[in-house]
């Protein structure tokens, strides 16, 4: 089945971060090459008036670009950087991030919450990137997100879904999609994640990083793709016990 | 920050480590004060080529396949400080200048032309009103033209600090230059800057003056013992780390270069020795960026590029004035690293590393 997010049909599950690429001329092969329908872009790496190359001369027309607040320390500097990502890009999706840590990269959820319940009226389109909280997850529900970006594990370790039964808490009780952002390192993980139940997954330092960026990209979408599938069958619980798919006491029943 | 109680730390660990026991430290997650001592410690080249893998796949962790560059930008060298391992020392008997708000702009233009989107304003140690004047004038210029805006000044008041951010400065860059208070009493002969005490909590009062960005660092070579140095360096970042959470810390190594007509005996700090620095503390300090600048050679510079540096200046001029004009004043230290712009992205690429030149959108 298709995602409707911000009322745009979106193909592809995988939504890439474009802030850790060696070169920018990835991005577009990324993009491409897996086909990728949302990528995010720092407004912070964005430049209005450089000499130099510029990311969004990067990234191909028809692509969602979702603006990152990052760097933002409040909702105060959140929004404005939103505002400001709007006038650069003329896209109003806005990945909402507030850092009060820069050692573990955790975001704020206080803050978070208070600038989406500006963005929203503003007319953004808001996904919050949040840690892994219910009550905040509904909190921003009612605000009137477009989903929810709970982390998988702190940003950039690679760790996968450490925080898993907080996720599954979240993608159980709210209606919105729930984007799984930050921490996944291996395409197992972004599996995980959408047999969980995630609506999509971004990522960012895995592919980045990878010796081989556009294959990593590419081997992450077709796990999203079979994540999503082996869901939307309806994936087998586990048991504590064999289950003979030959019963073995049929015949007692006259089978 | 009890400076003591990690200086007796120090002290009561700094012995070589056996090799395994250096391999076992390199396989915790995270490491310990007193493991970061041994490091520190140690000479072996096979650990540290195994904690060189280490510190490249962390510092790519945190800061992607990225380095920062920025330009810094002298501004005027009149000092009232006497210290000896510095060109702009008041004992130096050069000609002084401060550039005035016309020469200032056209610096910045000459700098923004080539593509800088991050400016580290420098002068000399000025704690006169009229040097404050000027540089707050400074910084309201460079707000126009440049993403991010540092001073590296004499320490100033929170108040003094305050309208600066207010003007638009986001990061202030201050040097301890050295942790060990003999050897900082010998080299600092004359000015403010003779009190160590005030110079240590300085930079507090930048960060709740709310600059999103400090600096800090030492001249290794001040003092003799240098690993106690850099090992104090890293609990000063550490102690800002935990208590100002939100604010973005970076450290800085700078070896001591010659100036014209310097007569001070320092310790040489070898390449070895700074790698080690460089890749032991990337270990230690994960998400804290690590900046070397222009003071360095070519050949050095463009090696540490992947084992834990993420921020370098380029195309420096030390002398002030010097980016617009020819025939300019006094250089504060010799730059090693004369390449251009141009050349150093073009390695920092061949490194397949990308060439940013800001982290930060003007608010």
């Amino acid at each position: 089945m298709c995602l409707v997010l911000g009322g745009k049909r979106i193909k592809s599950r995988l939504f890439v971060g474009t802030g850790k690429l060696p070169n920018y001329e990835l991005i577009k092969d990324i993009i491409k090459e897996a086909d990728i329908d949302v990528v995010t872009v720092a407004v912070r790496r964005v430049s209005k008036d450089s000499t130099r190359e510029n990311i969004l001369d990067y990234i191909p027309k028809d692509t969602i670009i979702m603006v990152n607040t990052s760097g933002a320390r409040d909702h105060k500097e959140a929004i404005k950087i939103a505002l400001i990502g709007r006038e650069l890009t003329n896209s109003n999706w806005v990945k909402v991030e507030i850092e009060a840590d820069t050692k573990y990269l955790l975001p704020d959820n206080e803050e978070t919450i208070k600038a989406c319940q500006v963005l929203v009226k503003e007319g953004f389109k808001v996904f919050p990137y949040i840690s892994p909280d219910l009550i905040v997850s509904k909190k921003l529900e009612d605000i009137g997100v477009c989903a929810v970006m709970p982390l998988g594990a702190p940003i950039g370790t690679n760790k996968g879904l450490v925080a898993k039964e907080l996720l599954k808490t979240i993608i159980n009780e709210i209606k919105i999609p729930v984007i799984v952002d930050a921490g996944i390192g291996r395409p197992s993980h972004a599996a995980e994640a959408m047999e969980l139940g995630a609506e999509a997954c971004l990522i960012n330092t895995a592919i980045a990083t990878a010796k081989d960026p556009i294959n990593m990209a590419k081997a992450f979408k077709m796990a999203i793709d079979a994540g999503r599938r082996a869901y939307e069958i309806g994936i087998l619980k586990e048991k504590e016990y064999a289950d003979a798919s030959s019963p073995l006491t049929g015949f007692l029943r006259g089978v | 920050m009890n400076l003591d109680e990690f200086v007796n730390l120090y002290e009561k660990h700094k012995k070589r480590p056996s090799k395994k026991d250096a391999i076992e430290i390199l396989t915790k997650d995270e490491i310990t004060e007193v493991d970061y001592i041994k490091l520190l410690n140690c000479y072996d080249l096979d650990v540290l080529e195994v904690a060189a893998r280490k510190a490249k796949d962390i510092t790519e962790r945190y800061f992607g396949k990225n380095i920062f560059l920025y330009a810094p930008l002298y501004i005027s060298n009149f000092c009232s400080s006497g210290c000896i391992y510095c060109g702009y020392s008041c004992f130096n008997k050069i000609k002084r200048k401060r550039l005035n708000i016309n020469e200032i702009e056209d610096e910045m233009k000459a700098l923004k032309k080539k593509g800088f989107q991050t400016i580290l304003i420098l002068t000399g140690e000025d704690n006169t009103k009229e040097g404050f004047n000027h540089l707050k004038d400074a910084v309201r210029f460079a707000r126009r033209y440049f993403s991010e805006v540092l001073i590296e000044t004499s320490p100033l008041t929170l108040e003094g600090y305050m309208e600066l951010v207010n003007e638009g400065l986001t990061g202030v860059t201050l040097y301890q230059e050295t942790y060990d208070l003999d050897t900082y009493k010998k080299v600092h002969l004359l000015g403010k800057k003779r009190d160590f005490k005030a110079r240590l909590c300085a930079i507090e009062r930048a960060i709740e003056a709310g600059v999103r960005e400090v600096n800090i660092g030492c001249l290794l070579g001040l003092c003799s013992d240098y690993l106690k140095d850099v090992f104090l360096l890293s609990m000063h970042a550490m102690y800002l780390l935990k208590k100002y959470s939100k604010v973005e810390l970076s450290i800085s190594f700078p070896r001591i270069r010659p100036f014209k007509g310097m007569k001070f005996n320092y310790t040489e700090v070898s390449d070895l020795e700074l790698v080690k620095f460089i890749v032991y503390t990337r270990l230690f300090l994960k998400s804290v960026g690590i900046n070397i600048s222009t003071r360095e050679r070519s050949d050095l510079r463009d090696n540490l590029i992947g084992l834990g540096v993420t921020k370098m200046s380029a195309e420096s001029k030390t002398s002030v004035g010097g980016y617009s004009k020819e025939g300019h004043s006094f250089e504060q230290f010799e730059v090693s690293d004369k390449r251009s712009l141009d050349e150093i992205i073009k390695v920092i690429r061949s490194k397949g590393y990308n060439a940013e030149f800001t982290n930060w959108v003007m608010i």
